[in-house]
């Protein structure tokens, strides 16, 4: 019975962070009709940025995230008018080669600078007992803010002009500019969020394992998997997505071995492309 | 012109026949030869066991050489050495040429199991006696060889120990999971580790590996949570190894003892704190590792060389660093070595074979003694050494806690006490 109760929490609290790690791809895929090669290569910096301020500068990684929003913002903004402003409008492939290839100078150099040592932020928070399972307090904080910053996009994305704006240049982008929205500003500052979070995302997995310039690769397979479950376009429904692959790896592991998880991630991811592609929490 | 080639000839007689007074009959020092790793990725290991290996020459050296009764005097030891480039393909080239030019007496195999199990292949064509150290492997000794000797415990037994400890601590304690990197050696270990388990009794309640660069262990925890075992035994590689400690601290597992693969034997393990606290770790050797007279008296068995004292002290006094259990497996290749030239009072490979086969005592590194059947020349007689992390005056030290005899402290059991 214990086994069972940590294995929901765990997957409660994993899958908020999935959630989290996914919003940023499912926002552009869902906003810009990018799909984002260079989400996991981001998702890595955000580990490092979050790294350095703690060893350099001796910020705890749940304060740094807010400046780490910020750089991921600006970082994003300025990929986009070098890498996807040009061929934005080209066919898909050529988004997908720009993108891939925005991750492999990331990567390249990330390994090239950091090498592929792991790395860990040590911020020792120690572990509270919940219903008799004793849990990190910084894997709940990390639960805790992932939902935070979906609550805060879906705030930002329905109830200010901006958001609104996004979701218009989303839906329809020539009617959005006929109304005067700056498509090309929004887009740049959807691409700059969407990095934003994926750099947050980053930051909140390296408080709680250790991690190296090559670790972003298993979250954006992950957010894959999510994006399809829960739907493109929305950040609710990539959060709900997060939290049904958490559960299930959690859940399942206990009664298959660990190894078959990632298999039985992707039967799932296949299925629902076949059977209902739009994702199973469509908010559009 | 005819004249010439004459002179030619004779002077070619002249010093073929001084060559051959030289090798067979004025015998004046003994070769050893063997490959160390300068460069490539086995650098760091290879350099310890070298380092170990140059100190026992100047010990024995020192003595004048190793007595040979056959000639009746004592013979110096001279080191012949390539670098392997951490290669297998330059071992084997090597070590031919270290037979065959060099004259080498006996071969010390290079440092790890790929690489010593090519020059094996080597040193069993020309019938060479080799000493393997750093090669843990079991499979290199089921080839049918009978040249080479291994010093190092092999992988089959790497992690048997953490069951008798258990075993012996409580005998009550009879849950074990087994949790182990997706490698060849911590596969060899873990599945030796599991025939064991099940063999002495023990409820295997969880065998399962997980990937290489695994950071995030939660199922396994969960399935921890659910399983509940007394000892959960396997790790694989460093990083591995300490994240999975450190997990297992944060979420306050109730076990009792928790034993992994390198990770904790490792100094730098200490760095995640507490959660490194009461976790156990084979090794080789230890520096604390208290094999002295006295255990070989104990044991009603020989005692050969140096004291682990005097070990630790002149290493570190000549390379500046404690020596770890890769300097120690080369010292102890060298005293092997000299112990079994002293008994054959021989240089021939067969006599000295003999003596191999014969040998059963006891060093500052433990019992030697070689498998003599199917396995031959694998490492018998040698226990790994059981350390754990304890708290010493506020600070984390290593202790050397099983097998009996060699302990430097007492085994704290069970691990879960620190969270009391």
């Amino acid at each position: 019975m214990e086994g069972w109760l940590a294995a929901i929490i765990n997957g409660i609290l994993l899958g908020l962070v999935y959630g989290l790690a996914a919003i940023g791809l499912n926002l552009i895929w869902g906003v810009m009709n990018v799909i984002n090669l260079s989400h996991g290569a981001f998702i890595a910096l955000g580990m490092f940025c979050a790294y350095f301020l703690f060893h350099l500068a001796g910020i705890n990684p749940f304060f740094a995230m807010i400046l780490i929003l910020i750089i991921g913002i600006l970082l994003g903004m300025i990929s986009y008018f070098i890498v996807l402003h040009r061929v934005l409008d080209a066919p898909e492939l050529s988004t997908l080669l720009s993108t891939y290839s925005l991750s492999l100078i990331i990567i390249g150099l990330g390994t090239f600078i950091f090498t592929t040592n792991p790395r860990a932020i040590d911020i020792g928070l120690g572990s509270i007992k919940i219903l008799g399972i004793y849990l990190p307090i910084s894997k709940i904080l990390t639960g805790l803010f992932s939902v935070l910053f979906t609550l805060l996009l879906y705030v930002f994305l329905y109830k200010t002009w901006t958001g609104k704006a996004i979701r218009a240049v989303s839906i329809n982008r020539s009617a959005a500019e006929f109304m005067g929205v700056n498509s090309t500003f929004i887009l740049s500052l959807s691409f700059g969020i969407g990095i934003g979070l994926a750099m947050v995302a980053g930051c909140l997995i390296a408080a709680i394992f250790p991690f190296t310039i090559l670790s972003g690769a298993v979250y954006e397979l992950k957010s894959f998997v999510i994006c399809v479950l829960g739907g493109l376009g929305s950040p609710i429904g990539a959060l709900i997505g997060g939290l049904i692959l958490g559960l299930l790896e959690n859940l399942f592991a206990l009664k298959i071995p660990v190894g078959y998880i990632p298999f039985i991630e992707f039967v799932i991811l296949v299925i629902i492309l076949l059977v209902k592609p739009t994702g199973l929490i469509t908010k559009r | 012109m005819k004249r010439g080639i004459f002179i030619w000839v004779i002077l070619g007689f002249f010093f073929l026949s001084f060559g051959f007074t030289q090798v067979g009959f004025a015998k004046n020092k003994i070769i050893i030869g063997f490959t160390v790793s300068q460069t490539g990725k086995l650098n760091a290991e290879s350099k310890e066991q070298f380092n170990g290996l140059s100190l026992w020459k100047s010990y024995v050296n020192k003595q004048g050489g190793i007595y040979v009764k056959e000639l009746h005097k004592r013979l110096p030891v001279e080191f012949k050495y390539y670098d392997d480039e951490s290669s297998k393909d330059r071992v084997q080239q090597l070590y031919v040429r270290l037979i065959t030019q060099d004259h080498a007496d006996f071969l010390i195999s290079p440092y790890s199991s790929g690489l010593t199990a090519s020059a094996a292949i080597i040193a069993e064509q020309y019938e060479k006696i080799m000493l393997a150290i750093g090669a843990a492997s079991d499979s290199i000794f089921s080839k049918g060889y009978t040249h080479t000797f291994q010093i190092y415990t092999p992988a089959s037994r790497y992690l048997t120990g953490a069951l008798d400890l258990l075993k012996a601590q409580d005998p009550g304690a009879k849950k074990v999971a087994i949790i182990f990197e997706q490698s060849n050696f911590a596969k060899a270990v873990a599945t030796a580790a599991k025939n064991y388990a099940e063999k002495h009794g023990f409820k295997l309640v969880l065998f399962e590996s997980y990937a290489k660069g695994t950071t995030d262990f939660t199922s396994f925890l969960n399935k921890i949570a659910e399983k509940k075992p007394d000892a959960v035994i396997g790790g694989g590689h460093f990083s591995d190894g300490e994240t999975f400690a450190k997990q297992l601290f944060e979420q306050k597992m109730r076990i009792k003892l928790v034993s992994l693969l390198v990770a904790p034997a490792v100094p730098k393990f200490a760095e995640i704190g507490k959660a490194a606290l009461y976790v156990t770790a084979p090794s080789q050797w230890e520096p604390k590792a208290q094999f002295t007279q006295n255990t070989a008296k104990k044991l009603g068995l020989p005692w050969f060389g140096v004291s682990a004292n005097w070990f630790v002290k002149n290493y570190s006094k000549l390379y500046g660093e404690t020596p770890g259990y890769h300097a120690a497996g080369g010292f102890v290749a060298g005293l092997v070595i000299q112990k079994a030239i002293e008994d054959a009072g021989s240089l021939k490979s067969n006599k000295v074979k003999k003596a191999l086969e014969a040998m059963d005592l006891m060093t500052f590194y433990g019992r030697i003694k070689f498998d003599k059947g199917k396995y031959y020349g694998r490492q018998l007689g040698h226990e790994m050494v059981y350390l754990q992390w304890q708290n010493k005056g506020g600070k984390l030290v290593k202790q050397v806690i099983w097998p009996k005899g060699a302990e430097s402290a007492k085994f704290i059991y069970p691990y879960y006490k620190k969270f009391k």
